[in-house]
């Protein structure tokens, strides 16, 4: 930890470390992380998806294709049979009865091509609940396009995730949004006030961070009663997965108020005559903002994770909001995934989405931390 | 020191019993009680009950007794290893859980062998070979082990067991040994398929276990007394394993009860998907029948493993850094 500036990559416009905000120096620190980059842009994306995702899906979530029950992902092909390159098309496919057991089963048929269209009319539905429109991203002309297969309802589960995504990740946000405000509200005034406050917040958080959260959070929503809506669940369960999980916030809270506390800054702030809102208003919460921050990306995985978990045994959310928990439901039982393993991908949402905030976190821990080297 | 464990063991009796307030919340919670429930189940079966019969079962089964009178009730049934009766199972709950506790248990203890086992030499060798491509390898993996939920794995497991293996994952025993007697062949038999749901429900904890001994161990080399050691010619692997490996496991070891409370959580779900005969597809099971003595009884054994699992972690951070014992 020298003196000197640290060591900054040269490239870009001329850039002054001694005139730099703190918010500048952290950014350039962030830029070096390069897995926390790719990890910001993933989460771009999801972020629009979840904006736009009546838009991007195809299809509206509870519209059935009766002509394609159960179908695996249809793949997008740029050579046809015969050789020749196309612009992104996918293969036709034809229905057929099974002889034995007069079942409807859909076959491919290589020598005809549903070639994919942007911006195509297809099931209306209100933007953001503003204006009706039926224009989507794409559409495959002539026939349909299931990326990610069916159900076995014939329900499209590109589009189901799409919308699953919008779902998760403002429970993920408005979870992590409530346990901030809990955690702030009550390590603030553990750390601020100290004593006796201090050692009972300190002892309640020890005690809930000793019992296993995942058979508490399952047995309170167990406990919701069965006749709400499934609106009325959605809101329960975001603010039982925020109830259980402020302390970590708080513990960073109250921490980095009693170390700040003895700071000279703030000993010449009180003796200035500073009242105690202005005091941690104006110069203790900037102080530690950015710690906070890092401490909401790290546990935003945690609440993910955990909806996930709920909803896939059927104590979260439920039908007809459609979480990727509640998407993933439907895959519970091995027969199932046995003939449609296609049922598994929004867990793969589930785990880029974790990996990303994972990343983001760290860089930003290594970005906010004024004495990494 | 006898003073440090009275402490501890205060303490721990103290949260035991906090803990038992929860969990009798949690059976209070849902609205309507078993009567109500009873009756309307007469109710659809043609059979109707008359206002004093209904007032007659609250009072049989005591839950027209105001609340606090209930708890001690209960309490002091647990007290006994008496945690009330399942409706759902029309037995004892102690009976019904009795049965299964033995295999949680068991998962939980060898789920906390293999994260030890797997993480500790993998933490002091990616610490040692920073930067290594090894390093790079287990690091993605235990970004990959830490965002993926167990549950996830478990399908994949077992759909790819079902799909290449051509045999089913999910269960504790072969059929052959599903009801037999306890015997070598069977105990044997428990181990070759136990350590799949060991996997499942060790990964994240693995990769967590991985990363803080990596960065723990890592703090310790770069500091003097390493330094000072090499250049007083100390064989590499003699001083590593003697000097900065025993630093970086203290915090290892007194994070071992936080370890526990999180395998234990993560095994009800395991044990609903992979179907395992142990406490997990009971617990769920109670808990969407509402069979709430059984779930409550469950919350309760849950908790109690992770608060005696912390005590354990404190005595033996004791035997392991005689400095606790000084202050």
């Amino acid at each position: 930890m020298s003196a000197d500036a640290p060591a900054l990559p040269a490239s870009g416009p001329i850039r002054r470390p001694d005139a730099a905000t703190q918010w500048q120096l952290m950014w350039w620190r962030f830029r070096r992380h390069h897995m926390a980059l790719i990890g910001l842009s993933v989460l771009g994306l999801l972020l629009l998806i979840s904006v736009f995702a009546e838009f991007i899906a195809p299809y509206a979530p509870a519209t059935r294709n009766t002509r394609y029950l159960a179908g695996p992902p249809m793949g997008l092909h740029i050579i046809a049979a015969d050789g020749s390159v196309h612009a992104p098309f996918v293969h036709a496919r034809a229905n057929r009865r099974d002889p034995v057991t007069l079942r409807l089963l859909s076959v491919v048929d290589e020598t005809r091509q549903w070639p994919i269209e942007l911006f195509v009319r297809g099931d209306t539905y209100r933007m953001w609940g503003l204006f009706e429109t039926n224009l989507h991203l794409f559409g495959a002309h002539g026939g349909f396009v299931h990326l990610f297969g069916t159900d076995n309802l014939g329900r499209d589960l590109f589009s189901r995730t799409m919308y699953a995504t919008r779902v998760s990740l403002s429970v993920g946000l408005i979870g992590v949004a409530a346990a901030f405000v809990l955690g702030a509200i009550i390590g603030g005034i553990a750390g601020y006030f100290g004593g006796a406050i201090d050692v009972f917040v300190m002892r309640l958080i020890e005690f809930i961070r000793s019992i296993p959260t995942l058979p508490l959070w399952l047995s309170l929503s167990a406990a919701l009663p069965r006749d709400w809506t499934s609106l009325q669940i959605y809101v329960a369960v975001t603010f039982l997965l925020a109830l259980i999980g402020w302390t970590h916030l708080a513990r960073t809270v109250r921490g980095k108020l009693l170390a700040l506390r003895e700071e000279d800054f703030v000993v010449a702030a009180r003796l200035a005559g500073c009242t105690d809102a202005r005091l941690i208003g104006r110069h203790l919460l900037p102080a530690f903002l950015s710690y906070l921050i890092v401490d909401l990306t790290i546990s935003f995985p945690e609440i993910l994770l955990a909806e996930t978990s709920l909803s896939f045994l059927g104590l979260g959310l439920r039908e007809p909001i459609e979480s990727w928990g509640v998407l993933l439901y439907a895959g519970q039982n091995i027969r199932s995934l046995a003939h449609l393993p296609w049922l598994l991908i929004p867990g793969l949402f589930v785990i880029v989405a974790a990996l990303a905030f994972n990343f983001v976190g760290d860089g930003m821990r290594d970005a906010a931390d004024p004495y990494a080297k | 020191m006898l003073r440090l464990i009275a402490r501890r063991l205060g303490y721990m009796l103290l949260t035991l019993w906090l803990v038992s307030i929860v969990a009798f919340i949690v059976i209070q919670l849902p609205p309507g009680d078993y009567a109500e429930a009873y009756v309307a189940e007469r109710a659809q079966s043609g059979a109707r009950m008359s206002e004093e019969e209904i007032q007659e079962l609250r009072s049989h089964l005591g839950i027209d007794r105001p609340w606090y009178q209930q708890y001690f009730s209960w309490f002091s049934g647990v007290l006994r290893g008496d945690f009330g009766w399942s409706y759902e199972w029309r037995r004892p709950v102690a009976d019904v859980i009795g049965e299964r506790l033995p295999l949680t248990l068991a998962l939980a203890f060898f789920t906390l062998l293999f994260m030890y086992a797997v993480s500790l030499p993998i933490g002091i060798y990616s610490a040692v070979r920073q930067y290594s491509v090894t390093d790079h390898v287990f690091s993605l993996f235990g970004y990959i082990g830490l965002a993926t939920p167990n549950f996830l794995i478990a399908l994949v497991l077992m759909y790819l067991g079902q799909q290449y293996w051509g045999q089913s994952v999910g269960g504790l025993f072969s059929p052959e040994f599903q009801d037999a007697p306890w015997s070598w062949a069977r105990f044997v038999d428990l181990l070759a398929h136990l350590w799949i749901p060991v996997v499942v429900l060790g990964t994240a904890g693995t990769a967590n276990l991985i990363r803080s001994m990596r960065a723990l161990l890592l703090d310790e080399l770069g500091k003097m007394y390493v330094v000072a050691a090499r250049a007083a010619g100390l064989s590499p692997l003699r001083l590593l394993i003697k000097y900065p490996v025993r630093m970086a496991l203290n915090p290892i070891v007194s994070t071992l009860g936080w370890r526990l409370t999180f395998v234990i959580s993560g095994a009800p779900i395991v044990g609903v998907v992979m179907a395992l005969p142990d406490t997990g597809p009971l617990f769920l099971h109670a808990l969407l029948n509402q069979d709430m003595p059984l779930a409550g009884a469950m919350v309760f054994i849950y908790c109690a493993l992770t608060i005696i699992g912390t005590f354990v972690s404190d005595m033996l951070l004791v035997l392991l850094d005689p400095r606790i014992k000084m202050s």
